[in-house]
């Protein structure tokens, strides 16, 4: 596994770009392959003679570990091949830079989920995020994209500060941080619950819970593309796995109900607040980080749920509840870093983040619009792809809820699935608007014809993550088995055989409930499709016509103005979330001679949350420049103070 | 072993050293300031020399001797010089007026003789009753570098401390060992030295060697 990690690493000081990212997917290949063999073997552990000494750094590859392997293999072996064409146009100093921060970047994101001490997860946590800062502020000219690597920075050393204090309750007195001590300290209640909230707190702010969601899109844009696919395809799901990791692992079996209902509600709160911004906004990469964060929501409501279900001994049930988050987050790594990579070939043909600018591009680039095409479908979580399987899973999940033996919160439950129903619709809603505004119509700009279709290594990228969302659609019967490695080792039971027995169907927990088959839907599909081609051909009398559409025979040619905007396509959002958003708007009347129209959409927790904390922190911080007063001697005298009162201390 | 003259000499000399102390934190001269550093310097060499040869502990009388070398005979060579040099010659000015320094640092011995008692019980060299002396003249040459305003005597109280915190070293156990107590001869040097040019340096930009003026260094 060492050899694996260390060839990451060492790649980086090569700088021949040809050479050094295919070879990083090669290694995410092998990684790949590695973390699927042992998937099925038991538990290999490793200390490593490194770091401080007395404090060795301790490896363990367990199930839990090895999927999020697999998950990190998979979706940076597209990232690698495609990065190896997209940076042709970069200064060799800063190409050879981000080389070296990208390998460090995956390899410190493969330690976090090797680690077996706490000691080492922090470090790996801590070069993770700050290679990643470095990523992000690759174009650090800008100052703008400096703001955003700031309060990305921030929020993740906020986070890690808080993990720092949960590793330190976790251990309980001991002084021992291997996760084998871990496991084994016996917290009373109030501190477990402590620990948790940390947890909750900690990786929270990575993956871009509710209120610690800021630096997301703010950084996604300003990153370059492949770093915002890792950044959000696989970053995110190492919060998730450090939060399965420290409540199912390490706080084996105390787990009280309110956990499971924090994390549900909040899961709920960030799925539909990422999902309102996402529908309203008009940069391409901010509205996919609103995206991650709506798709973050829905995944901490699948380990919510989990936790509910595991809290009351249903465990098969948890083992459902938590296939669905993986399933989901196994998804996400895979369709979103296929949306941020084709956004990033937009991108780079069209130098356009704006909605308002782009459009017709299929014509243009049909390669990177029928790729992206099959991301956006597996997003918004249409059947024969891979998200509507995961979602399914969660909704099944639900359903099975008035299992749960405590009444207040099955009467909840139906509104939780509600509004998780709902977050799912409305993710659909942001992706016709994006792929139609996108890739459909007529551009919007004249700029928008020399837009080029993407290179060779950005196809094979492209198609692998494209490929993945197929295969992971339709062959859920394969994808269960590996799934249930890690529920049997996180909540004691798995879906079993029951799920697979039949490849063709996939039936969760019992055959008269539901099951579903996608290859037998992709048929229906299919076949609905060929014969309503086959009847318009036979019954029409094949009468083709062609004509421009919804021109109402207005005979005038359609102008580009003419199609809806971005804006226009998410008003109905606006206008039924409009609590939600603070807007600002500039709507001249008739009668002005040069009318300008604006529209400003900001952050509410900006205002409420934010801005107070920093006038807050302001005013504290003056108030402590008042020490400083440059005088020596009220120097000497705080420390000869310091110096007595310590003294009269230590008697 | 150590005969019972032999321990009051040593409490002698370690009062002698408490009243210097005093005698330093009252002066209003800088040359006599310097006077008064370079007998505490003997005081100490002697007291150790003292214990040196009541306890048969060899290696404490090349500490005297260093000890001797350093305090008494280079470093007030090397203030004078630089007095000499940048020819000033003033009074010591004061932030707080010199009887309340005087009590302060009345308080601050009955303070650290409270403190050194249980300590000193536990110490088992025959100059144990010194640990509160050189405890206290620690304190009181911390007092005098806060209450200075000038940056010379900030300098030599710098030294008295550690003028101070040596006496403790040898009264409570013996000294410290060799290679220690030579390193922090050698610091003590460097830091005069450096000191030195930093006085230069300190006129060189603001015309004085006033510390007030080092207010303007600070952040806006």
């Amino acid at each position: 596994m060492l050899g694996v990690v260390g060839a990451i690493a060492g790649k980086s000081t090569s700088w021949i770009q040809r050479l050094v990212f295919p070879s990083s997917a090669l290694t995410s290949l092998l990684l790949l392959v590695i973390s699927l063999l042992a998937l099925s073997q038991p538990v290999d552990t490793l200390v490593l003679p490194l770091g401080l000494p007395g404090l060795p750094f301790h490896l363990r590859l367990d199930d839990l570990s090895a999927f999020f392997l697999l998950l990190l293999g998979a979706a940076s072996l597209g990232v690698s091949l495609y990065s190896a064409g997209y940076f042709r146009a970069m200064e060799n100093a800063t190409r050879r830079l981000f080389c070296l921060e990208y390998h460090l970047f995956l390899a410190s994101m493969a330690l976090v989920m090797l680690a077996d001490d706490a000691y080492l997860f922090l470090v790996a946590w801590e070069s993770m995020a700050l290679s990643s800062y470095f990523l992000v502020t690759t174009d650090h000219k800008i100052p703008d994209i400096r703001r955003a690597g700031f309060i990305y920075l921030l929020i993740a050393h906020l986070g890690a500060l808080a993990l720092l204090l949960c590793f330190g309750i976790l251990q309980g007195g001991h002084g021992d941080y291997a996760f084998a001590a871990l496991r084994n300290a016996h917290l009373s209640s109030f501190w477990a619950t402590t620990a948790f909230l940390l947890a909750l707190f900690g990786f929270g702010a990575k993956a871009g819970l509710l209120p610690l969601h800021v630096w997301l899109p703010e950084a996604h844009p300003a990153a370059p593309s492949p770093v915002s696919a890792l950044m959000s395809g696989v970053m995110l799901k190492t919060a998730i796995y450090g939060l399965l990791r420290i409540t199912f692992d390490l706080l084996r079996g105390q787990q009280p109900w309110e956990w499971g209902a924090l994390a549900l509600g909040l899961g709920l709160l960030t799925a539909l607040f990422g999902v309102a911004y996402a529908a309203v906004q008009s940069d391409m990469k901010r509205l996919l980080a609103y995206s991650s964060i709506e798709n973050i929501g829905i995944l901490l409501v699948g380990i919510g749920l989990t936790l509910l279900f595991h809290t009351y001994r249903l465990n098969l049930l948890a083992a459902l509840s938590l296939a669905a988050t993986l399933y989901h987050s196994l998804n996400h790594a895979f369709f979103k870093s296929l949306l941020f990579l084709g956004v990033g070939s937009v991108l780079h043909a069209t130098g356009e983040r704006n909605l308002g600018k782009l459009g017709g591009l299929i014509h243009r680039m049909p390669w990177v619009a029928w790729t992206v095409l099959i991301g956006t479908l597996a997003i918004a979580g249409l059947p024969p792809l891979n998200g509507f399987i995961s979602e399914w899973l969660l909704l099944q999940a639900f359903l099975f809820s008035p299992r749960l033996p405590h009444p207040y919160l099955v009467m909840m439950m139906p509104v939780a699935s509600a509004a998780l129903v709902l977050a799912v619709a409305l993710a659909a809603y942001v992706m016709v608007k994006f792929y139609g505004i996108v890739f459909l119509g007529q551009p919007r700009e004249t700029k928008l014809a020399q837009a080029r279709d993407a290179g060779i290594w950005e196809r094979l990228g492209l198609g692998w993550l494209a490929a993945g969302c197929l295969f992971l659609g339709l062959a859920p019967a394969l994808v269960i088995p590996i799934l249930d490695y890690v529920t049997r080792f996180l909540v004691g039971d798995a879906l079993g055989s029951m799920a697979t027995h039949n490849w063709l169907f996939l039936t969760p927990v019992l055959p008269e409930r539901a099951s579903y088959s996608p290859l037998f839907f992709l048929g229906v599909i299919a076949s609905v499709v060929a014969l309503t081609f086959f009847a318009v051909r036979r019954m029409y009398h094949g009468r083709l016509r062609y004509s421009d559409p919804w021109d109402c025979g207005y005979p005038e040619t359609i102008q580009p103005r003419m199609q809806d905007t971005a804006e226009g396509f998410s008003q109905p959002i606006l206008r039924i979330f409009e609590p939600f958003f603070h807007i600002e708007r500039e709507q001249p009347d008739a009668s002005t001679p040069r009318p300008r129209y604006r529209e400003k959409i900001e952050d509410r927790l900006w205002r409420l949350l934010y801005r107070p904390l920093i006038r807050f922190t302001d005013r504290l911080s003056g108030g402590i420049t008042r020490l400083q007063h440059g005088r020596i001697h009220l120097y000497l005298l705080y420390s000869f103070l310091t110096l007595l009162a310590l003294l009269i201390f230590v008697r | 072993m150590a005969s019972p003259f032999l321990g009051d000499l040593i409490n002698l000399l370690a009062a002698l050293l408490l009243l210097i102390a005093f005698a330093m934190l009252a002066q209003r001269r800088v040359l006599s300031l310097i006077n008064l550093f370079a007998w505490q310097g003997l005081i100490l060499a002697a007291s150790t020399a003292v214990m040196a040869y009541s306890s048969h502990q060899h290696h404490l009388y090349y500490s005297a001797l260093l000890t001797v070398l350093l305090k008494v005979l280079f470093l007030p060579w090397l203030l004078h010089r630089l007095i000499r040099q940048l020819n000033v010659k003033w009074d010591v000015e004061t932030l707080i007026n010199i009887p309340t320094t005087m009590l302060t640092g009345l308080g601050l011995v009955v303070f650290a003789f409270n403190l050194a008692t249980p300590i000193s019980q536990l110490a088992t060299t025959v100059a144990k009753s010194t640990l509160g002396i050189a405890l206290a003249s620690v304190l009181l040459s911390f007092l005098m570098m806060i209450t200075r305003r000038k940056a010379i005597p900030q300098v030599i109280g710098f030294l008295a401390m550690e003028n101070g915190l040596f006496l403790a070293a040898t009264s409570a156990t013996y000294g410290m060992p060799m290679v220690v107590e030579l390193g922090i001869a050698l610091d003590v040097l460097v830091g005069a030295v450096i000191l030195g040019i930093f006085f230069f340096q300190i006129r060189e930009a603001f015309d004085s060697l006033d510390l007030k003026h080092m207010e303007q260094l600070r952040e806006k």
